[in-house]
């Protein structure tokens, strides 16, 4: 359905996407993952047709962006980075106008109507576009992409600078949208690719680092080995019986947490669990144990793991 | 084209912009034909004379926010990631460009009108001169959108196209002032005016190649806002 080969950009000098190549089929949910200056947007903008691409090639449906750019942006839903929103106009307007520039097919105002419920801003329909709230204009901008019914979604960052709750809300919408379109996130946050995506290609300083389902990621870089611990007892003992467990590998004191209560870092060597094991030791010293958590990974344990493992790498 | 073109002219009067275009061109005009009714003159062409220097100051004020708005809010992305070519783009904001300049040259149909009741007024010469006005507008029009592609602030574009417009209104006089040996420079210069051109339509001398001139002018214009347009994908 998407496809991109070899795809380069320099910036003048600066190179923001280096050869990269991936491919989405019909109907995936791909998630596009990196930090801060990664090269996300760029891509997004090259397959959109937005900017061109130094080299490689990019085509949707079959066809390259470039040789029919018209035929190809039919089918491309998208959502930059910034919604671009005309202030200036109502919602209603707004859409409407879309509907126009896209020369959509559907009944006009039935199909707008449909897309303002899937999105939920029926409530603010007749409002200024610049009285809106963060979250609603984001909303009005997946509003904007969903027009003419694209097979194709492309979202940059949808739920950046969002309340928690319309995370939540933006995600399963976006989910709910994965069953009848093929869509590209991209995002910075490993959680939410992984709970939205199939797939997620990680991509770091232009470069590919990984392309795989988001199983596989997360299992091939699980660290159930690590955890945090938060316990009540005196610090240079518990410390050290915790040093004592066989099969530990490494043991941090954090910090004071309350009056008497530390948290400590421990990890254990790689396929051993140790839950049990710190259990019963403090158990036997009646130091009560106040939490037990996994350490989450964050994306630059993925990278540091990815680029270390060069079985990780494809 | 058409949804842009219905879009540019809307947002010319969901905001200030476009009333006060009207409202400057319409209180200018409307007195230099005071001044003719005062005078008790049947002299249309002075109202139209005086039009050009008018026109020179305000078309910025139509032009400025055509493509850097869209730059600043990022609709660019929008609109050159829609299934639609940068030639319509480009020209669905000129056109709703020029039709408010349109509606604002316009009053003086109605001075026409008004001078029509108490003589008979010689109607070829007024059209002549009204689309001399209306050539003019168009391709100080295709200088301004072409400024406006090139910048995102609003400000700029508008003194950059005023600047231009400028040196094109003094094109005679410096071609005129220019020493010795700068010969080719001032035949160059003349042979690009706008004044004389102007002039010859209000003198009610109607000449084909100027309104080609005029034409070319803008379509040269309109391709290069296009290229500008394009040249940035690839940056
Ligand atoms: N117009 C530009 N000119 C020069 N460099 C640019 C331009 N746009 C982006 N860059 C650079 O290209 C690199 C990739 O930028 P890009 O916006 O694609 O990153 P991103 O992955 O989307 O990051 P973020 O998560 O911050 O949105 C960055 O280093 C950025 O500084
Ligand atoms: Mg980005």
């Amino acid at each position: 359905m998407i496809e991109i080969s070899n795809l380069t950009k320099r910036y003048g000098q600066k190179l923001a996407v280096d050869d990269v190549s991936f491919h989405v089929d019909r109907g995936e949910i791909l998630g596009f993952l990196g930090p801060n200056g990664a090269g996300k947007s760029t891509t997004m903008n090259i397959l959109t047709g937005y900017l061109s691409a130094t080299s490689g090639e990019c085509k949707i449906n079959g066809i390259d962006i470039l040789e029919d750019p018209i035929r190809a942006k039919r089918s491309i839903g998208y959502l930059p980075e910034q919604p671009p929103l005309y202030l200036d106009m109502t919602v209603k307007e707004y859409l409407g106008f879309i509907y126009d520039l896209k020369k959509a097919k559907q009944p006009k105002s039935a199909h707008i109507k449909e897309i303002c419920e899937v999105v939920k801003i029926t409530n603010v329909y007749n409002r200024l576009i610049k009285n809106l709230s963060k979250g609603y204009r984001q909303r009005v901008g997946l509003a904007q992409a969903l027009i003419g019914n694209p097979e194709v979604l492309i979202l940059d960052e949808p739920t950046v600078g969002l309340d928690p709750k319309q995370i939540i809300e933006i995600r399963s919408l976006i989910k709910k949208l994965g069953k009848k379109h093929t869509i590209i996130l991209s995002s910075h946050i490993l959680s939410e690719i992984q709970a939205v995506c199939d797939k997620v290609v990680v991509i770091n300083q232009g470069k590919l680092v990984a392309d795989d389902t988001t199983a596989n990621l997360s299992h091939n870089m699980s660290n159930d080995h690590r955890y945090t611990v938060l316990i009540d007892g005196p610090e240079n003992e518990v410390y050290r019986s915790l040093c004592g467990i066989t099969g530990m590998k490494d043991v941090n004191l954090l910090g004071k947490r309350e009056e008497g209560v530390y948290e400590y870092s421990v990890e254990a060597e790689e396929g051993v669990d140790i839950r049990r094991e710190i259990f019963k030791r403090l158990a036997e010293r009646n130091w009560p144990m106040l939490g037990l958590r996994s350490s989450e990974m964050t994306l630059e344990d993925i990278f540091l793991q990815l680029t270390k493992d060069s079985g990780g790498i494809k | 084209m058409g949804a842009i073109f219905r879009r540019e002219l809307k947002a010319y009067f969901s905001s200030p912009l476009g009333y006060i275009f009207l409202g400057v061109i319409y209180a200018i005009s409307g007195f230099y034909f005071w001044y003719i009714l005062a005078n008790q003159a049947n002299y249309i062409q002075y109202v139209f004379s005086n039009m050009f220097t008018i026109v020179l100051m305000v078309v910025p004020l139509l032009t400025m926010r055509l493509m850097s708005e869209d730059k600043k809010l990022k609709t660019d992305q929008l609109l050159l990631t829609a299934p639609v070519n940068i030639t319509s783009v480009v020209l669905g904001k000129y056109f709703a460009a020029l039709v408010v300049y349109i509606i604002g040259v316009s009053s003086t149909i109605i001075f026409q009108i008004v001078l029509a009741t108490f003589a008979t007024p010689d109607w070829n010469v007024f059209l002549g001169n009204y689309l001399a006005i209306v050539l003019i507008g168009a391709a100080l029009i295709s200088i301004g959108i072409l400024i406006s592609s090139l910048t995102e602030n609003q400000i700029i574009a508008a003194i950059g196209t005023l600047a231009i417009s400028l040196f094109i209104w003094l094109l005679d006089s410096i071609a005129s002032a220019l020493p010795a040996g700068f010969e080719w420079i001032s035949s160059i210069f003349s042979s690009l005016s706008f004044m004389t051109r102007y002039n010859d339509f209000v003198s009610g001398i109607l000449n084909v190649s100027h309104i080609l001139f005029f034409v070319s002018f803008a379509a040269v214009f309109l391709f290069l806002t296009i290229r500008a347009l394009e040249k940035k994908r690839w940056s």
